[in-house]
């Protein structure tokens, strides 16, 4: 079969190529059918990663959130039909400590890889994971968005000490939204503080204890544990504060991607015993987590529907400039896409 | 009932000195049709899809069908008819016979000899057949039209924007298309060689569903290169 792959071949310029491929194999044949849009497809498709990184990475196909539906099966493990959410880490070996996600070895889609903008994806079994019928297709399209959070905190709870009555989140974004909204579930008891720059992107936080200005935070504000969703040059700032706002022997949980290097004031890290935990990306465990969170809680599912930005159905490349230029004005949210190209 | 009928009749006239039908030339080391078929086998909307082939290359349809697919339940191998349209209706006779034709049939046709074709495309013919009962897979006109009756001299030059190119698949809804058939002489018969058209002279709205330039039919030995180059571009990861 003749695979179309709708590659990124420059900044801001889409092109089809074609791949053989063989429906009867070893892997699970899927139509994507929701894929939604992050941050670092974005810095792909405006060419801000730099010439060296997109000289090496392109042509590629971008998006790494994305769902489907089963279409063949060859290995016999899903139903014609399933509605699946896809992995985009793929592991080339297993470690008894490193998780999948931290292998140098793994690859992922959409970063060297080709994502999820082709006809159809042919994935391994390992690399699905069925949803539930209830779950809105246009939430789900950023599941793999919100195991972030789930591997995030599934370190954190591994390292950090047990008191955990408040907990701080900085990041107004997506991510900020999704781990303040996980949290808030996971500790129904704790209280969650929101620190944000921008007002009404911080008016979206209605499940919060206290919404705080990044800019006019009170002294006396002390938090047991920090994330930080930041990610950016704003990184730098957030972890000062986090710093500056965390009671001794915290753990802070970093999760936002930066381009640059950070500069953190390891005095007070030093003096205050200070855990830093990082994370990125999230493997099979983290998506199962999920998508079984989701199911347990559906009204984060619904809380999450407030997150949708935009929903774009796609019939052409076009169609695909369009969605991005439409998603780098979009105001609040998540990108979707309806993948009917 | 969904049915597809992918389109093996030819013979590979045109494909210059080469014994074999161009549906069975290589495209990257695999028969083209088997390309095609494929590609239908990944719809779940389809409940049969039938692969009509001239009466000769039956067993050699099967045979590659087998090796290089296996078993398939949903897969059934016609015997073709003397021209296109006969060949579609031997298709809808197997139907008939051995499912019967409901009202809301409707048949998905297409060219063993496009592979390129796309789930939207597929998924765009089911959809609009269901809700128009006809419809053709076309491109806007690249180039323009030149209309010359005696092949000597222009007779029109048509508006570039009203004008089309036609691919396949071309989709039905199988009772419509059997009674306009059978209304035509065989004169009519024999001079309508394109589905769509029986349907549009009879006054019949027929729907565009939007094509693909690559959408290519493969039936010369130029189209056979430009095919396997494309797919020979090797930034593939």
């Amino acid at each position: 079969m003749i695979n179309q792959t709708y590659r990124l071949v420059s900044p801001r310029q889409f092109e089809v190529t074609y791949k053989d491929k063989v429906i009867n194999s070893d892997k699970v044949v899927i139509r994507p059918t929701h894929l939604s849009i992050c941050a670092a497809d974005q810095r792909y498709y405006t060419g801000s990663r730099g010439k060296e990184v997109m000289d090496k990475k392109l042509p590629m196909a971008l998006i790494h959130e994305g769902i489907g539906k089963v279409m063949h099966d060859p290995t016999g493990t899903f139903k014609v039909g399933t509605r699946v959410v896809m992995v985009p880490n793929a592991p080339t070996e297993q470690h008894e400590i490193i998780a999948e996600n931290y292998l140098r070895t793994s690859r992922f889609r959409s970063s060297g890889y080709d994502g999820f903008m082709q006809d159809y994806m042919f994935m391994d079994p390992d690399r699905l994971v069925e949803l539930p019928d209830n779950l809105n297709p246009r939430v789900a399209a950023f599941t793999e968005l919100i195991t972030i959070t789930m591997h995030a905190l599934s370190r954190f709870e591994r390292i950090a000490h047990h008191k955990r009555d408040i907990f701080g989140v900085w990041g107004d974004g997506n991510l900020g939204f999704i781990t303040s909204l996980i949290l808030k579930k996971r500790y129904p008891n704790s209280k969650v503080y929101i620190f944000g720059k921008t007002p009404y992107k911080l008016d979206h936080f209605s499940f919060v204890d206290a919404v705080y200005q990044i800019n006019d935070i009170p002294d006396d504000v002390k938090l047991d544990h920090a994330f930080e969703c930041v990610g950016g040059r704003g990184s730098e700032s957030a972890v000062q504060q986090m710093i500056n706002h965390v009671e001794p022997e915290a753990s802070l949980a970093l999760l936002g991607v930066s381009e640059y290097p950070v500069e953190i004031e390891t005095r007070m890290v030093l003096e205050k015993g200070i855990t830093l935990i990082g994370s990125s990306r999230s493997g099979r465990e983290d998506f199962v987590r999920t998508v079984d969170f989701l199911a347990e809680y559906p009204e984060v599912a619904e809380y999450l529907e407030t997150l949708i930005g935009g929903c774009h159905p796609v019939h052409s490349i076009e169609d695909i400039t369009n969605v991005f230029e439409a998603d780098l004005t979009s105001s609040w949210g998540k990108t979707v896409i309806e993948w009917e190209i | 009932m969904i049915y597809a009928e992918i389109l093996a009749g030819g013979k590979g006239s045109r494909m210059g000195n080469v014994n074999m039908p161009k549906q069975f030339l290589s495209l990257n080391k695999r028969p083209i049709i088997i390309h095609t078929v494929e590609k239908f086998l990944l719809n779940d909307r389809f409940d049969k899809i039938l692969i009509v082939s001239p009466k000769e290359w039956i067993n050699h349809t099967k045979d590659i069908l087998k090796k290089f697919i296996g078993e398939d339940s949903r897969l059934v191998v016609v015997e073709g008819g003397s021209d296109r349209n006969e060949s579609i209706m031997n298709g809808i006779r197997y139907i008939e016979k051995e499912f019967g034709i409901q009202d809301d049939d409707i048949i998905v046709t297409h060219d063993s000899v496009r592979p390129f074709l796309t789930h939207r495309i597929i998924e765009e013919n089911i959809d609009a057949a269901l809700k128009y009962d006809a419809v053709d897979t076309v491109i806007s006109a690249i180039d323009t039209i030149i209309a010359s009756e005696d092949k000597e001299f222009i007779s029109d030059i048509p508006v570039r924007d009203t004008m089309f190119q036609g691919q396949t698949p071309q989709s039905f809804r199988i009772k419509k298309l059997v009674d306009l058939y059978e209304q035509l002489s065989d004169e009519q018969k024999a001079v309508l060689t394109d589905a769509c058209k029986i349907c549009s002279l009879a006054g019949e709205k027929v729907k565009l569903v939007r094509g693909e330039v690559f959408n290519i039919k493969v039936t010369t030995p130029y189209d056979l290169k430009v095919a396997n180059a494309i797919l020979q571009e090797r930034i593939s990861q």
